[in-house]
């Protein structure tokens, strides 16, 4: 009996996974347990994994398609089994297959094949000859669909179709989003088309809604960087492993977090919650856009634990590794571009946190001490509010907790 | 408004015209005393006596030339068939001589004959009694092909037809003559050969279906407006010639069609019309264009061969899913 290998649910939000690559070829015997697939999902990429053992019959999708969940990928089985029937029935979408049974019951006689595949003269239409393959290079699309994209300005390589054999058809049009207009360039060149992945997407849906729903706000505080600057130099010369300035950023943020948790929150349009746990998210660049992985419970872990952890979870971030469950249940977010030289910017609120910090390079300026100018090392923190849950006085309390414990290492520790 | 029978619709055209044009008689078998195989023309030999009303033997192609050859001198001859699958007999009269006689010569003589009668199936009657014959008809020059589905288009084309100076073959249903249906009672009421009718508004897909397809369409559109699917029914009422605009209007509203033909498929009024389609709609086209009609095959005998063989609401239900993507 062949078994039919699903696109499985790998997430909570996952509507379709991208085949990232096939671990197996058609004719590969497989083992119950084997990783046959990586799949992109719009967290992660993840691992498929077979709950059964044989020959792999047929792989339904090809390394780059986008597969709903549910849908056939591969058919496992016996070599030289006839799978005929599944591949039909993974062909027009799963529930349209029905009992030959029901079909003699019915007292009308339904007809049910459709007039695509039958006419009453040509009798069955030959699939094979009758739509010509996609590797043709053609755009297929109905007349009507060509001509609105035309009058639209739309390029029909753009449009995804949703008819058979990827028709593009009127719905499809009408339901086209296009991309914004790249800036005009003096010197035309060809433009790039690239595909928008999985963790794009999640980027630009859920950036949008926050930018768009979270009324914004920025406030920014220099911190004098000296007592750090020389506290990690001294924690580094007894420390097992080495901290970094984020590190210390990141712990400092949890215990001022602590002391107002008002920050530390999140809004429910009927209810606002302050969180009971201090779980602190750090944004990752990877090659595809930037993640998000969670370090549970910072308040409660020490500086070297913060910083294993977080190494360990960047590392995943860049190898695609994260687990979902490793990139949810954040209160507040540290997005930090001083590596980069960044003087300061300000950020993006990483739903449902109330706040996100950016955190700005250390820098060397002339700063005045006493009536002189002398060397100081400076470093911008700017913290974004949502101002339905945080005030401007709320945020400035929380700021200047957070530069009391930078500019006093000590007080870390108590 | 009144609500007549199909047959009644009929009785009353040929009535009306008889009463005002004394050139007009009916001739086949059973008018007359019988009062009609299908009571059509009861009452009429009482009205206009036998010289108006003439029975003949069983010899279609014989009674058919002499309506043409009464035609040509000058009478206005309604020649009624007891079924169009028994007028292949007179196929020459009709084909050869009331169809070309007006073009042979140079416009010289008119041929202002009707030639009515039951057209295509009526259930179990087997192969040779259930074609439906105004495609072929359609084919050729010369002749108009008329094929109502209501009483009233009946009534109205029927007094079209018994007027124009040329052959016009006004096909009936067997099935149909005891339909009712409203009938205006405007004086003289009359449709012209030639248009048809949106006989029901929709937005999402346009169903083109005439004759007794025309009751399988509603019944399609009936349960499709339970989800939410608006069928436009166009009823061409005459196959030739055939308001082809009509048809377009819709498909650029809706961009997408289903004919329903009773015909066989192969050069049939479906084929016609969807050829026509794809050129006047191109681009206005969002689906292939589907076509519902009798497989290229005999009427069975069996019941339930009968029944799959002829075209049924749930094939144009499947159609019409097809054209517009709700598989």
């Amino acid at each position: 009996m062949a078994i039919k290998v699903e696109m499985p649910k790998l997430s909570d939000t996952m509507e379709e996974g991208v085949i990232a690559k096939w671990n197996v070829e058609e004719g590969d015997y497989v083992e119950s347990g084997d990783i046959i697939a990586e799949v992109e999902t719009d967290k992660a990429t993840m691992e498929v994994e077979v709950f059964d053992s044989g020959t792999i019959l047929k792989i339904l999708a090809g390394e780059g398609d986008a597969v709903p969940l549910g849908q056939v990928m591969a058919v496992i089985g016996e070599e030289g089994e006839d799978i005929s029937e599944i591949l039909a029935e993974a062909e027009s979408g799963s529930a349209e297959a029905e009992e030959p049974a029901e079909k003699e019951e019915e007292a009308a006689g339904q007809e049910k094949e459709q007039e695509e595949d039958y006419d009453p003269v040509l009798e069955d239409v030959d699939k094979e000859t009758a739509t010509a393959p996609d590797s043709d290079g053609r755009i297929k699309a109905s007349p009507l669909a060509r001509k609105m994209a035309e009058e639209q300005g739309i390029t029909l390589s753009n449009v995804k179709g949703s008819g058979p054999q990827g028709r593009i058809v009127k719905s499809d049009i009408e339901s086209y989003e296009p991309a914004k207009a790249p800036s005009a360039a003096v010197v035309s060149r060809e433009d790039k088309e690239i595909r928008v992945s999985q963790m794009r997407k999640t980027i630009a849906r859920r950036l949008s809604e926050s930018k768009y729903n979270n009324p914004h706000y920025y406030e920014t505080v220099s911190v004098d960087m000296q007592p750090v600057w020389d506290a990690r130099k001294q924690i580094n010369e007894v420390s097992d492993t080495k901290i970094s300035f984020n590190d210390i950023v990141v712990k400092a943020s949890a215990a001022a977090l602590r002391k107002h948790p008002e920050i530390n929150s999140s809004w429910y349009e009927d209810k606002i919650v302050e969180h009971g746990d201090v779980n602190i998210a750090v944004a990752v660049a990877v090659d595809e856009g930037l993640l998000t992985p969670v370090i549970d419970n910072t308040d409660q872990k020490g500086l070297q634990q913060i910083g294993i952890e977080t190494r360990e979870l960047a590392e995943k971030a860049r190898n695609r590794k994260l687990q979902p469950e490793e990139m949810e249940g954040s209160t507040f977010t540290i997005s930090n571009l001083g590596m980069f030289g960044i003087d300061e910017f300000t950020a993006i609120i990483n739903p449902p946190n109330a706040c996100i910090l950016a955190v700005g390079a250390i820098k060397e300026v002339p700063v005045v001490e006493d009536g002189e100018v002398v060397p100081g090392k400076r470093m911008k923190m700017t913290l974004s509010s949502d101002h339905r849950i945080v005030d401007g006085a709320m945020a400035a309390k929380f700021l200047n907790t957070l530069k009391q414990m930078l500019e006093n290492p000590l007080g870390m520790l108590l | 408004m009144a609500e007549l029978q199909f047959r009644e619709a009929i009785r009353a055209a040929i009535d009306e015209e008889m009463a005002q044009d004394e050139n007009i008689f009916v001739m086949g078998e059973e008018v007359a005393e019988y009062n009609g195989a299908y009571k059509v023309t009861e009452g009429l030999l009482d009205k206009y006596g036998p010289k108006r009303m003439i029975d003949t033997p069983i010899a279609e192609l014989g009674f058919a030339g002499i309506g043409v050859g009464a035609a040509m001198n000058g009478l206005r001859p309604i020649i009624e068939f007891m079924t169009f699958n028994f007028a292949v007999l007179a196929a020459d009269q009709i084909i050869n001589h009331a169809s070309k006689i007006r073009y042979m010569t140079g416009g010289q003589i008119k041929i202002p004959i009707v030639f009515r009668g039951p057209n295509a199936s009526a259930g179990q009657l087997s192969a040779t009694h259930s074609v439906a014959y105004d495609s072929m008809y359609a084919h050729f020059p010369g002749m108009k092909v008329i094929y109502t589905s209501e009483p009233e288009d009946a009534k109205g084309l029927l007094k079209s037809a018994i007027r124009d100076e040329n052959p016009v073959l006004f096909m009936e249903s067997e099935q149909m003559y005891g339909l009712k249906g409203e009938v205006t009672d405007e004086e003289d009421f009359t449709i012209p050969i030639g248009k048809a009718k949106v006989k029901r508004e929709g937005s999402d897909v346009t169903v083109v279906a005439h004759g007794k397809m025309y009751h399988v369409a509603t019944q399609a559109a009936k349960q499709l407006e339970k989800d939410g699917v608006e069928m436009e029914i166009i009823d061409p009422r005459t196959v030739k010639p055939l308001d082809i605009e009509t048809i377009i209007t819709s498909i650029k509203k809706t961009n997408r069609c289903v004919i329903v033909d009773e015909a066989h498929p192969f050069g049939g009024l479906a084929a016609e019309v969807g050829y026509l389609i794809q050129r006047e709609a191109f681009d206005y086209l969002d689906a292939p264009v589907q076509r519902v009609t009798l497989p290229d095959t005999s009427a069975p005998f069996a019941k339930n061969l009968f029944d799959e063989w002829l075209p049924s609401a749930n094939e144009v239900i499947d159609a019409v899913n097809t054209v517009t993507y709700r598989k």
